[in-house]
């Protein structure tokens, strides 16, 4: 799997990751039109451009404020931590590395997982942060998401996963390939319950992550001009040797090619998610219904 | 086909070369030089053992992309004594880098599937180097499918660099291919045994590789990434490949040590294409002997015992929770930031 690489994308998107948080109150400079944004207001717009709809990079914990009715999510698995299991001896040791991103992100991993009521429905949500590590699926990840998923099973209630990522985790090796298996196997069972899995895409969502869990969902939404697909955009240009299609690998791109149910913006994902969860959500309601 | 030697398999190729002229000499010539023979051959032998018993895992990664390497199809050649190919996934295309179909092998009818290189540029041309398209992946599923209707356990073999970076696969959805392929085979009502012959190249190879049994080549590799593109990520540079390849722990025997695979089926000297006959002979031995085992299976115990196997991956610790931000509304969240 490769890990998505700051190269190659369409450069409305922004290729950076927060390196530092700017002190609230501060103007912020959108990436997509160039407006200076009072930091505040647009957080209050869901970190939303107010000019041009650009959509700004979430962390988990304000995804799951946005998703969650208020007071509500219940975290499940915050202290699983991931563990330099290879003793990967690179340019940078694994367990340096990880001690960073805690410090930096106050996350432990890159998944946020627990239950909470959605519109009033109960269930399972788990929400990746890309500013950890790029989101990779390590261990950690596979784990959370495996149980975020079975304890989904258990309790008969649909799954909502919020990805980001740039594929499995290297550091990990083929412990990390494997969470594809494991994480797809979880979602088979849950199907199999006819139970309710929304995936909901985001920027960037890609490689192993994007050929495992978040493709399975049974709905599948994406926010506006998220970078969706397998292989990187400079990896593809490499190997083919051609100039990509504009747009190519785009939440619309996507849409056009009947890849995926929708494009959310962002201010309509929590009543869309909603209404979907109204739909098709009480399994137990229909099926009564049905028989 | 072109003569082919990699740099560690040359000091071999030349001793080998001196004992054909010495033999040939002592032959032409009517002269005994059988004393100068056995040294050469004894010589031969320790280097043989000096070379290919302290491989390295850069060294392994090229044995499993030898030119010459057995691929699926001279496998089956040597094991099934029947194979009747199947073609396409009945949406898009036959996609020539997997090939799949029933074949007989020992007394057992099953289900092969499996990545295909090509031997030379024409057939690569046709087989795409052994990388797949969405259509590879959907019609391995479509030929599973059809082996759980009609109860024949599956076969896979995993040779692929990696599914293909294409436009056009990217258009025709791979992640959902391989997505799909990951759930369903999970809870196939059949066994499934899945041998890595030469690469096992991320999830182009997992794409068609749950199984109840993970088996490998003792000179195969599996990884999560190919030693160049990790290389090109964590160290800015392909060239670190051979550090990427021992970083990644990906040959035979560190992926048994990882509890990963359940069993490393052994080369002859020298690697795979020194012998296919031999390797072949092996390979089957191990595939029956696990097959044996997994129909003696109900289909629950099987089904669960899978599950299993998977769901016990993985590596972790726990921590004492860290301050969170959890509770943060929108409004009260971070500052926006750069990302
Ligand atoms: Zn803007």
């Amino acid at each position: 799997m490769e890990v998505f690489e700051k190269t190659g994308q369409p450069k409305i998107i922004e290729t950076k990751q927060k390196k530092h948080e700017l002190p609230p109150g501060l103007w912020v400079k959108c990436k997509q039109c160039g407006e200076m944004l009072f930091a505040k207001e647009l957080a209050n717009n869901l970190k939303v451009c107010t000019h041009c709809d650009y959509h700004f990079g979430m962390s988990a914990p304000e995804r799951i404020a946005m998703l969650a009715d208020e007071g509500t999510f219940e975290e499940t698995d915050a202290d699983l931590v991931s563990v330099d299991k290879l003793g990967f001896t690179g340019v940078a040791s694994y367990t340096d590395r990880l001690k960073a991103y805690q410090r930096q992100t106050g996350l432990n991993d890159a998944v946020v997982t627990g239950f909470c009521k959605l519109n009033g429905h109960p269930v399972s949500l788990a929400v990746m942060d890309f500013s950890f590590l790029g989101a990779s699926m390590g261990s950690v990840v596979g784990e959370k998401i495996t149980r975020a998923i079975e304890a989904a099973t258990e309790r008969e209630i649909p799954v909502v996963i919020v990805s980001t990522s740039g594929g499995a985790r290297m550091y990990e090796g083929i412990l990390s390939l494997m969470q594809m298996a494991k994480t797809s196997g979880a979602l088979a069972r849950h199907a199999q319950e006819r139970l309710l899995f929304i995936s909901i895409l985001t920027h960037p969502t890609t490689a192993g992550v994007m050929a495992s869990f978040a493709s399975l969902g049974d709905i599948i939404l994406a926010e506006p001009k998220a970078l969706i697909g397998f292989a990187g955009p400079r990896v593809i240009k490499e190997t083919t040797q051609q100039e990509l299609p504009e747009g190519f690998q785009t939440s619309e791109f996507l849409l056009d090619h009947g890849l995926i149910d929708a494009i959310v913006h962002r201010k309509q994902l929590k009543p869309t998610v909603g209404k979907l969860l109204d739909y098709l959500g009480n399994r137990r309601f229909t099926t009564r219904k049905n028989n | 086909m072109k003569w082919f030697t990699l740099d560690f398999e040359k000091p071999i190729l030349e001793l080998e070369e001196a004992l054909r002229a010495l033999r040939k000499q002592s032959e032409e010539q009517k002269i005994d030089l059988s004393s100068q023979i056995t040294q050469i051959e004894q010589k031969l032998e320790a280097l043989r053992k000096d070379i290919f018993e302290h491989l390295t895992p850069w060294q392994r990664v090229q044995l499993a992309r030898h030119p010459r390497r057995p691929y699926m199809l001279d496998y089956l050649q040597r094991i099934a004594t029947d194979f009747i190919e199947l073609h396409g996934d009945r949406r898009y295309a036959d996609d020539r880098a997997i090939v799949g179909g029933l074949a007989t092998i020992g007394p057992h009818r099953v289900m092969v599937v499996g990545h295909q290189k090509g031997r030379d540029t024409k057939e690569n041309l046709m087989r795409n180097f052994g990388s797949a398209h969405p259509e590879g992946y959907r019609k391995a599923l479509r030929l599973m499918q059809l082996a759980e209707k009609f109860r024949l356990p599956i076969v896979t073999f995993i040779d692929t660099p990696g599914a293909y970076p294409g436009v056009g696969a990217e258009e025709r959805h791979i992640a959902e291919s391989i997505a799909v392929n990951l759930r369903e085979m999970m809870v196939l009502r059949t066994p499934i045994i899945a041998i890595v012959i030469g690469e096992g190249g991320s999830g182009g190879a997992l794409g068609i590789g749950v199984a109840d049994r993970l088996l490998i080549l003792e000179n195969a590799y599996y990884s999560v990434i190919s030693p160049e593109g990790c290389a090109a990520i964590l160290w800015k540079d392909r060239a670190n490949a051979a550090q990427a390849a021992a970083a990644l722990k990906l040959t035979a025997k560190d992926l048994l040590d990882l509890n990963i695979v359940d069993e490393v089926i052994p080369e002859p000297l020298g690697g795979a294409h020194k012998d296919y006959d031999v390797t072949a002979a092996n390979l089957k031995k191990a595939l029956l002997k696990h097959l044996d085992r997994l129909l003696d299976l109900d289909e629950a115990e099987l089904l669960e015992q899978r599950y299993k196997k998977y769901r016990k991956i993985g590596e972790f610790a726990r921590s004492t929770p860290r301050k969170r931000r959890m509770a943060a509304r929108p409004e009260a969240a971070p500052a926006p930031t750069e990302s």
